[in-house]
Formats: structure tokens, C-alpha cells, sequence
């Protein structure tokens, strides 16, 4: 149970047999796990130009989050984390609204009211995740259970990090979800650190995976650097959930490259070597040596598809910066499905100081009580 | 780490082959007689409870060998932290029952001065009894973090932490196992698996085979334990006192019992126990088991047994009758150990109850004067 | 119509529902074969079989976790904790989820959701089966805070809870649930949530109260009226959102105010009461509030009758009010 699945080494050659999965389709992934990476350049960057507030970044995870969540289809649910961003856009989430939610701005589909990096995507069946650890764990178990009760196929794929397996939700989710013999796979990302506590110092447990037994399923390591391993896991553990057979934990080992989020300055805490380690598994590069390898990728191909990327989120982000202010009203509204009197009353009476010192917009204007 | 295999010592006819216990004879009679005692003292609180006597109380029959078998293992300078189901650990370390009783009736020489419901004991003395809280599964961090202390300390005492099968599923013992591991605490988790969270089987408690085998997770030895054999409990609780002790760290031990009884006195457990596992569980009556041991051992003879069902019986009769004799706590009980200090606003308000309830003629307000 | 206890109407009124909604289920510990610790779910298991009314593992927290799931996906959950003394292990997942669920994605998602759990003292349960905490969660934003002290409102208030798109905390007075007794329509209605109940008319004093309270202050009503005092009684049974014009209606009509709760009373829910009034409607006041509250202290045992708040300690801030 302790051993890592591992499918390619990293100087891109396969170990065991590769998943079958059309060449098309691996180009895909390979260009998915470059878009994460692109993505988060940019946002770095914009938050060191101070227009945006926060990044969660996912440098060094591309491999762990797109092949978990390339097995998951349309009809499946995606709990989320805070770097799972990456996974929403592959599965639906225009880009355009992956940066209005980094900019918190007025086409925010969550209105602004997050911090930054906290997506949601409706139509992919993707909820945003609360920034407190592992709450989302019984929400997905939850979910799960209606899904099997109405006879739905669907698999909830519920993400975390190695801390959140500390959290109550872990405890719990894990623990109902294996009684009620939910349709979910837990994809443990254990990326080494939550923020500056190592994954080694969170628990004493021999491995991640061991913790399933303590519930009574099944746990796999994988290597979470190699795509097509984190895939391969996924997909078994996803089909074993559609099959009716019960939820799986895959613990991806993988390593986070920078720091917990912009805030967050990494040297303190851990060593120089370490991080120049995993950066000799960068997991984008082993699956283009492999795609190289087999012919499958161009020399250059690459780069062309950087510059590709990287225009096109310049383009979005040029737009959402030009994104019209928040509307004042989204302050009360959908705290209840209609907005009682007391709230009302409370923005009249500030919408009343706005007016007066001449900063109100239409549509600010009071509500009717 | 052996998870799977149940650890047994007494055969049902009272046979330790190849066993030689380290307890004397003397040690082994006061075993016994506890668990006799736990019997009576649970008998006594029933019967105070259907007479309207006491509000309240908790059937321990059943895992009398548990309790008291692994109270056995642990020294009194060490920490107990029990669960409300744990009479024996209490009578093992020889608590008075009279001290027992007084909370079964929430009088004035109660160490809870009233404040809990029965069978939440406190005790500092003769051994540290962590005053219980109802909530399940809350005070495992807290044993966690007090055996933490005796490490930090240079002690070389251990916790003891009793919890139930349900216990298991709370937040309480994920925190405390996973913080133990990783801090190598000294401290032993007991989980009483007695078949039942009030209603609640096992298999709707949990999917894993056992509980013992959660201790993987915590990267901890899990034990699993013949619960009605007061021996193997006490064997594998000193076992893994003993790796505390030596800085090793903690162990998760299950000690499979059954709870004969409802979960308390307001429970009706014919609603949902299946008969026939109460007469299975019946037939391993765990005070019959040791009793048989004894008398191979050629130290229980009937006439001992009289003599000590005698003597628990009177004892604990007596502490009734005291325990009831005893006025309630004083009205300022409701304001004292809020904090250290009494705050402006309990002493008016603590002034207010005293003059209302003066105004009333009701003795318990003296004077009238708010004596804090 | 047939006469009903609290806990009878609670038992319809989960029963009613189940029977016209099939998303409707109720889970929680021990509220299958045992029908809950005071019976509150007798007989669902039988009829409804273990799909909709089954017992979970010990963990609040997974109860309203999952129930935040269940809710998002399209279910009706009714999760029960057990005591509401037991309800913090999952504060986290009822303040910082369920309530703010609905705000934090724009409307996207959202858990419609019920959190039946029993409160408050007269059982002589101790430190931990006896607590009032409704006003931790009258403080969170995005939930409803619903507290019945009848048969006809339990189930009625009930009913709305769970047919409401917001998550509603519906606390039963246990005190009450076999002390009151009262007809109970047979099918399914609903009391209008944020809408108070005026219990009692009279012109002299108003008094605000809810849940296990409402008998208490009633009788004391009854007292002053024999001293020719008339009260006004007002049930709250909606404590968020308040029916902020129904109280401020109330106290202007005499002028006098007493609010009475069993839980203790700094920062309790009869601050926000006499805030309110305090602020808007000041100039009607002949005298200050009262407030009758339990003590701030931790719930005893043995002298829980001293704690809680009884017919003449509201009798006589009934008369204080007249000694300003």
C-alpha cells in the first residue's frame, strides 16, 4: 500500500503500461497542465502589481490536479481546495471568469464576496470551497449520498490537501462516506506542506493511504508528478464509485514549488535542496519528454503553445480589468433567498450616507420596504 | 502490530494456560471485589433511580472486567480519564462510594457541588479522575495534551483515556489520536467497544474492521482485547502503559464487551439490542470468568464471595443513605467557579437570587445575605 | 383535530412532510429504531424505511456536513443533534457553511436544510443537556433561528422550516415537549416563519418571550392580572429573521417592556430586544426594559430550579416596571 504507483519515470519513459489514452487526448492534458502553469505566472504577477489581493498557486501539482480530474466527466462533482482552479477551467469554467473571481470584481459569478482564488463553476458542478480546511469533505459525502439515492451515476471527486486529512471534515466525511458507501473518490494532494508544516510532521501515520483502513476502504499512493499514474488511480478508484462498490482515498505525493500563496515566503521554513529536488520531477517536462519521445510533440511545440496561452490570458485579464464596480446591493443580497426587512432597512440607511456624499450609481438605489 | 488477532488469557472455564500473572493474591481478591462492588453499586443507582430517588443513572454491567482491568494497569500517580460508563476505574482506585454517591445525588458534599448530571465524577484523590464532560469524545485531546505535559515535564506518568465505540467517530479522537502520535504522548486510548452507541450498532458506526485497526491511520499499535476477560485487558493496558512509560509513545487498545443494559435510565434497549445477543453476551458474563479463574487459582471459594458481596453491598448501601441524608449545595453554588475571581455582574446577580428567594421564605437563602 | 403534545406535533409534522416530499429525510444519532433519545422520530424508520430516517456515526460534525451535501444536491435534509448542547463540534459547518453558503456563491448553490435539536434546562440535565444557545446563532448571518412553544406551531413552524430555501435552526423547548398539550390540524400547513404570536392582550406591560418561557410568562400573566395589571404576551417563534415592526408594535401599545429567556442574559437575545427598542421606539417607553434571564453562568443541576427564570421572578420585574 505504501508503494507509489508510478506509470513514467522522469526522463519521460514508461515503467509499466501505459493507460490507453488516445495521443490527442494526452496533448490535451499536456497543454491543460501548461495552462495551470501559465495561469498562475500571470496572476503572480498581477498580484505583485498589486491588482489583485491573493494567489494560491499550483506550480508543481499540474500533473496531480489535471489527471485526477480529467477522469471526472460532466455529469461528475469536483469539491474543491484552494489550488484546484486549474481542474474547473479543463472542465468548463470560462478563463473569463476564473480572473473576474481573482479580481473579486462585478462579473465575479460569486459577486466578490471570496478572497481570491476561490472558484466556483455551476455548470460543471464545481463548488466553491470555504476557506476553512476540510469542510468540504462531508459536503461532497453528502452530495454523494443523494446522488446514489436518486440512482444517479455521478462520482464526486473531493480534493484536500495532506493537512486537511488533520481536519474534522476528513474525519467525518471519510467515516460516513465509507458506512453510507458513497459514490466518491478522496484525492489527497499531498503536496508536502500546509503552509510551513511539513506533511511529514502532520501525522505519524506510515503513509497517507494508510489512513483509508481506519475507515474501512481502500488507499493508494501515487506518484502525484506523473500524470498519467495520478490519472490511472483516479479512473479505477472513480469506476470502483460508479460501480456502486464504495469510495476510494488516492494520496497523490506530489510538491508544492512555491510558497502556501503570495503571502507566504517559503525560505523560512524549509530548505534550498529540497525544493531544487522536486524540481528536478517537474511534472510538466516529464510528460513532454514522453509525448516527445513517442513523436507525439513537436520540437518547439512547447513554447508555441506558451505564447498561445499566455496571450489569450492577457486578453481576459485586459477585459476584466475594465469590469464595471460592484453593485452596492450585492452587500445584503442572498444572505436568504429573499432579503428580509432588517437587511433592507441596514442598506437603505447606508445606500442614504452613499447618496449623500454623491458616490451612488443607478441601480444602488434603495429597496422597497 | 497485531490488529486482527483478539487477545485472551482466562478460557471460559477459568483456565490461564500458560499464563502467570503478576498480580498477588491479595491484588487479585481486590479485583474481584470490585467488580462485585461495580455490580452493586450499579444495582443500588438503579434501583435509586426507579424509585425517583436519583435522576439519573448508567448501567455498567457488562464491561465490569474492562474497567476494572485496565484501572488495574495504571498507577495512582498517573491521570484517568474516563468515560461516564466507568464505575470500576473509580471503585479500582478505591474512591469511596460514599464520594460516588454524593454525585449520584447532587448534594452539597458533591465535587461537582451538584453542577453535573450523576455519574459525571471529578476526583483528585486517590488518583486524578478527570471531572466528565457529556459530550462524547471531548476529553481525549485533553488526556492527549495533559500526557504531553508529563513528557515535557520529565514525568514518567501516563494518561488513560476511556471512550466508547461511538467515541471513535468523534472529533475528539481524531485530534487526540493523530496529535499523540505525532507528539509520542504517554497516553493508552481504551476504546470500550461494547457493541452500541446508545442505539447504534458498530456496523453503522463505521465501515473498518474493528476499531483497533483505526490506530494505522495515527501511525500507532492497535490492540484488540477479550473486554470481559479481566486479565487480557489488564495485560495489554500495562503493556502499553509500559511503552508510555519507556518514551515509545501511545496505543490504541479495543476491548470488546457488551453493554447488558440500556445506554442509561431513560434508555428502553429492547427497541433495538437483538435478544439473542444479550443471552450470547450473557453467557460471557465477565465477573462469572474471572470468578472461575479464581477458583482454579484455589483463592474464590463461596463463602469469599459471600463475605465480600456482603461487604460491597453494606458499603455502598451505607453511602447511599448518607449520600441522600445530605442537604443540597448552597444557592451560591450557582455563582462559585464561574472564574477564579467573582465578576460585578454574578455578585449582583448572585445578590438578586439570595433577596428573591429570601422574599419567598425559602431557607436555602439564609439570611438572605449573598454569603460570596 | 386531534390533541397533540409538542413532541407529537413534532413527530407529525416530520411525518406529514415525508409523506408529500420524498427529498425529505431525517438522520441523526439514534433517531432510528429508538426514535430518537425523547421519540421525536418514532415510528419514521417503520414507515419511511431506513433510506429516509436512519441513525449516523457519532460526529455532529459529519450530521451537518453531510446534511450541506445532501441540501446542494437537491435533498431536503432533517438533521437532528441529539441535545443542542451537542451541536459545537458542528458550529463550524452550520455558521461558516450553511449559513453562508447561499452569500459566498452569489446564489449559486445553496442549503436548504433543517437542524431539529431540543434546548434548554428543566430536565435536570446538567452543565450539558440543558443550554439555550440560540443566540450564538441569532448572531449568523444566512440562518434562520425558529423556536416553537406550542403543539399547532411546532408542526406548522416546522413544516415551513423545511419547505424554506434557507437553513433554519429549529430548536424544540424540551421542557415542553410533554407539558403542553393542544390540537394539531391532521395535514400539512405551515406558520409563517419571522412572525410572532400574541399570546395574550392586555394594555399595562409587554412581554417578550419564546419557546419553554412562553407557559412561564403566561402564568405570571395571570398572576398580575389578579393584581389588575393587563399584559400583553408576545411569542417571538421566529428570533432571526425578527418581526422587527410586530415587537416594536407591541412595546409602543404599552410602554412598558419585560423581556424573559432562559439563557443567560449578557449578550443574550433580550439585548437585542431592548436595543431595538431602545433605538427605535424609545419615546413610547414609560420605564426601562426588564430583562428575567438565566444567570451567566454554566447550567447547574441540583438547583436548576433556581436558574431558571419562573413565574414570580417574572412577576416581579412585571411590577418593577411600574417603580420607575
Amino acid at each position: 500500500m505504501t508503494a507509489s504507483l508510478q506509470i513514467l519515470a522522469q526522463d519521460g519513459k514508461p515503467v509499466r503500461s501505459v493507460p490507453e489514452l488516445a495521443p490527442e487526448r494526452m496533448v490535451e492534458l499536456f497543454e491543460h497542465m501548461l495552462h495551470v502553469r501559465c495561469v498562475d505566472q500571470r496572476m503572480l504577477k498581477l498580484q505583485r502589481a498589486g491588482r489583485i489581493g491573493f494567489v494560491g498557486t499550483a506550480k508543481g501539482l499540474e500533473a496531480s490536479i489535471i489527471g485526477s480530474a480529467a477522469v471526472l466527466d460532466h455529469r461528475d462533482w469536483l469539491w474543491s481546495g484552494l489550488r484546484e482552479g486549474g481542474a474547473a477551467v479543463m472542465r468548463g469554467l470560462p478563463l473569463a471568469e476564473y480572473v473576474a473571481q481573482m479580481y473579486c470584481n462585478s462579473n465575479d459569478t460569486a459577486k466578490g464576496r471570496q478572497m481570491c482564488n476561490h472558484f466556483q463553476h455551476k455548470g460543471s458542478n464545481y463548488p466553491s470551497w470555504s476557506s476553512v480546511i476540510g469542510t468540504q469533505i462531508p459536503h461532497g459525502v453528502g452530495a454523494a449520498f443523494a446522488t446514489k439515492r436518486r440512482g444517479e451515476d455521478a462520482v464526486h471527486g473531493i480534493y484536500f490537501g495532506d493537512g486537511a486529512t488533520s481536519s474534522n471534515g476528513f474525519h467525518s466525511g471519510m467515516n460516513f462516506a465509507a458506512v453510507w458507501k458513497v459514490p466518491a473518490v478522496f484525492v489527497c494532494v499531498d503536496n508536502g506542506w500546509a503552509i510551513s508544516v511539513s506533511s511529514s510532521a502532520q501525522t505519524c501515520a506510515e503513509s497517507y493511504a494508510d489512513k483509508a483502513v481506519a475507515y474501512g476502504m481502500p488507499g493508494v499512493s501515487v506518484d502525484g508528478n506523473d500524470v498519467l499514474a495520478c490519472y490511472e488511480a483516479t479512473r479505477s478508484a472513480a469506476e470502483r464509485a460508479r460501480a456502486g462498490d464504495g469510495p476510494t482515498l488516492v494520496v497523490l505525493k506530489t510538491y508544492r514549488m512555491l510558497g502556501h500563496s503570495s503571502s507566504d515566503d517559503p525560505t523560512r521554513y524549509r530548505d534550498d535542496e529540497e525544493v531544487e529536488s522536486w524540481a528536478k520531477r517537474d511534472p510538466i517536462l516529464r510528460l513532454e519528454r514522453y509525448l516527445t519521445d513517442r513523436g507525439v510533440l513537436q520540437k518547439g511545440a512547447r513554447e508555441a503553445t506558451e505564447k498561445r496561452l499566455y496571450a489569450e490570458i492577457d486578453a481576459v485579464v485586459h477585459e476584466q480589468e475594465a469590469a464595471p464596480r460592484m453593485a452596492l446591493r450585492t452587500l445584503v443580497e442572498d444572505v436568504y433567498a429573499e432579503t428580509p426587512r432588517h437587511l433592507r432597512e441596514q442598506y437603505n440607511a447606508f445606500h442614504a450616507v452613499v447618496e449623500r456624499r454623491g458616490e451612488a450609481e443607478p441601480g444602488d438605489g434603495a429597496f422597497p420596504l | 502490530m497485531d490488529t486482527t488477532e483478539l487477545l485472551k488469557v482466562i478460557e471460559p472455564d477459568g483456565a490461564t494456560p500458560g499464563f502467570d500473572t503478576d498480580l498477588s493474591d491479595a491484588e487479585l481478591v481486590h479485583c474481584y471485589r470490585t467488580m462485585l462492588a461495580v455490580r452493586a453499586f450499579d444495582d443500588v443507582c438503579m434501583k435509586l433511580q426507579r424509585a425517583g430517588r436519583i435522576g439519573f443513572s448508567i448501567p455498567n454491567k457488562g464491561i465490569e472486567a474492562t474497567q476494572v482491568g485496565a484501572a488495574s494497569a495504571i498507577d495512582k500517580t498517573d491521570f484517568l480519564f474516563p468515560s461516564y460508563r466507568d464505575f470500576g476505574m473509580a471503585l479500582y482506585h478505591r474512591v469511596p462510594p460514599v464520594e460516588m454517591m454524593h454525585n449520584m445525588f447532587g448534594n452539597e458534599l458533591d465535587s461537582a457541588h451538584g453542577r453535573q448530571m450523576p455519574v459525571h465524577f471529578s476526583f483528585v484523590d486517590p488518583i486524578r479522575l478527570y471531572s466528565i464532560s457529556s459530550p462524547i469524545g471531548t476529553h481525549i485531546p485533553h488526556a492527549v495534551g495533559a500526557a504531553h505535559a508529563f513528557r515535557l515535564k520529565g514525568e514518567d506518568r501516563v494518561c488513560l483515556v476511556s471512550f466508547g465505540d461511538g467515541g471513535t467517530s468523534s472529533l475528539g479522537f481524531h485530534s487526540g489520536l493523530n496529535f499523540a502520535g505525532v507528539w509520542k504522548a504517554p497516553v493508552v486510548f481504551l476504546c470500550q467497544n461494547n457493541g452500541w452507541a446508545i442505539s447504534c450498532p458498530s456496523e453503522e458506526q463505521t465501515a473498518s474492521e474493528g476499531y483497533a485497526i483505526k490506530a494505522k491511520a495515527y501511525g500507532m499499535p492497535g490492540i484488540v482485547v477479550d473486554g470481559n476477560d479481566l486479565l487480557a485487558v489488564r495485560q495489554a493496558t500495562s503493556d502499553a502503559v509500559a511503552r508510555a512509560r519507556r518514551g515509545e509513545g501511545p496505543t490504541l487498545i479495543e476491548a470488546r464487551t457488551f453493554r447488558m443494559g440500556g445506554h442509561s435510565t431513560s434508555d428502553d434497549p429492547t427497541r433495538y439490542v437483538p435478544a439473542e445477543l444479550l443471552e450470547e453476551w450473557g453467557r460471557k458474563d465477565p465477573v462469572t470468568r474471572f470468578q472461575r479463574y479464581l477458583e482454579k487459582e484455589g483463592i474464590w471459594t463461596a463463602k469469599l464471595e459471600e463475605q465480600l458481596t456482603a461487604e460491597v453491598s453494606a458499603e455502598i448501601n451505607a453511602a447511599a443513605k448518607v449520600a441522600e441524608g445530605t442537604g443540597q449545595p448552597g444557592l451560591e453554588t450557582i455563582f462559585s467557579d464561574v472564574y477564579a475571581d467573582l465578576p460585578t455582574h454574578l455578585r449582583k446577580q448572585g445578590e438578586f437570587l439570595f433577596d428573591l428567594t429570601a422574599r419567598r421564605g425559602d431557607a436555602a437563602a439564609g439570611d438572605g445575605a449573598f454569603p460570596l | 383535530m386531534p390533541t397533540l403534545t409538542l413532541l407529537q406535533a413534532v413527530n407529525d409534522g416530520l411525518k406529514s412532510v415525508m409523506r408529500t416530499d420524498p427529498d425529505v429525510l431525517v438522520f441523526g444519532e439514534d433517531v432510528g429504531l429508538k426514535g430518537g433519545v425523547f421519540l421525536a422520530t418514532e415510528g419514521l424508520t417503520n414507515e419511511f424505511g431506513k433510506e429516509r430516517c436512519f441513525d449516523t456515526p457519532l460526529s455532529e460534525d459529519g450530521i451537518i456536513g453531510t446534511a450541506i451535501g445532501m441540501a446542494m444536491n437537491g435533498l431536503r435534509p432533517v438533521a437532528e443533534i441529539q441535545f443542542q448542547d451537542f451541536i459545537f463540534p458542528a458550529f463550524d459547518q452550520i455558521v461558516s457553511e450553511a449559513a453562508k453558503l447561499r452569500y459566498r456563491s452569489g446564489g449559486q448553490y445553496t442549503a436548504p436544510m433543517v437542524i431539529r435539536t431540543p434546548y434548554g434546562g428543566g430536565i435536570r440535565g446538567g452543565l450539558y443537556h440543558s443550554q439555550s444557545g440560540e443566540a450564538y446563532f441569532a448572531h449568523t448571518a444566512g440562518l434562520k433561528v425558529v423556536i416553537p412553544s406550542t403543539p399547532h406551531d411546532a408542526k406548522g413552524l416546522l413544516i415551513a422550516s423545511i419547505q424554506d430555501p434557507d437553513p433554519v435552526l429549529f430548536m424544540e423547548p424540551k421542557a415542553l415537549y410533554r407539558s403542553v398539550k393542544g390540537e394539531v390540524p391532521e395535514d400539512v400547513y405551515t406558520v409563517d416563519l419571522s412572525t410572532l404570536r400574541r399570546v395574550r392582550e392586555g394594555k399595562d406591560v409587554t412581554i417578550f418571550c419564546y419557546g419553554a418561557m412562553v407557559p412561564v410568562v403566561e402564568k405570571a400573566a395571570t398572576q398580575a392580572a389578579a393584581k389588575g395589571i393587563e399584559c400583553t404576551v408576545v411569542d417571538l417563534r421566529t428570533l432571526l429573521p425578527l418581526d422587527e415592526d410586530g415587537v416594536l408594535e407591541a412595546a409602543k401599545s404599552t410602554g412598558r417592556v419585560v423581556v424573559v429567556h432562559e439563557a443567560p442574559r449578557f449578550c443574550g437575545y433580550g439585548a437585542e430586544i431592548s436595543a431595538l427598542i431602545a433605538e427605535r421606539c424609545i419615546e413610547y417607553m414609560e420605564a426601562p426594559v426588564k430583562r428575567v434571564t438565566g444567570f451567566d453562568t454554566p447550567f447547574p443541576n441540583t438547583l436548576e430550579h433556581h436558574y431558571l427564570p419562573d413565574d414570580r421572578r417574572v412577576l416581579d420585574a412585571i411590577e418593577q416596571t411600574f417603580e420607575f
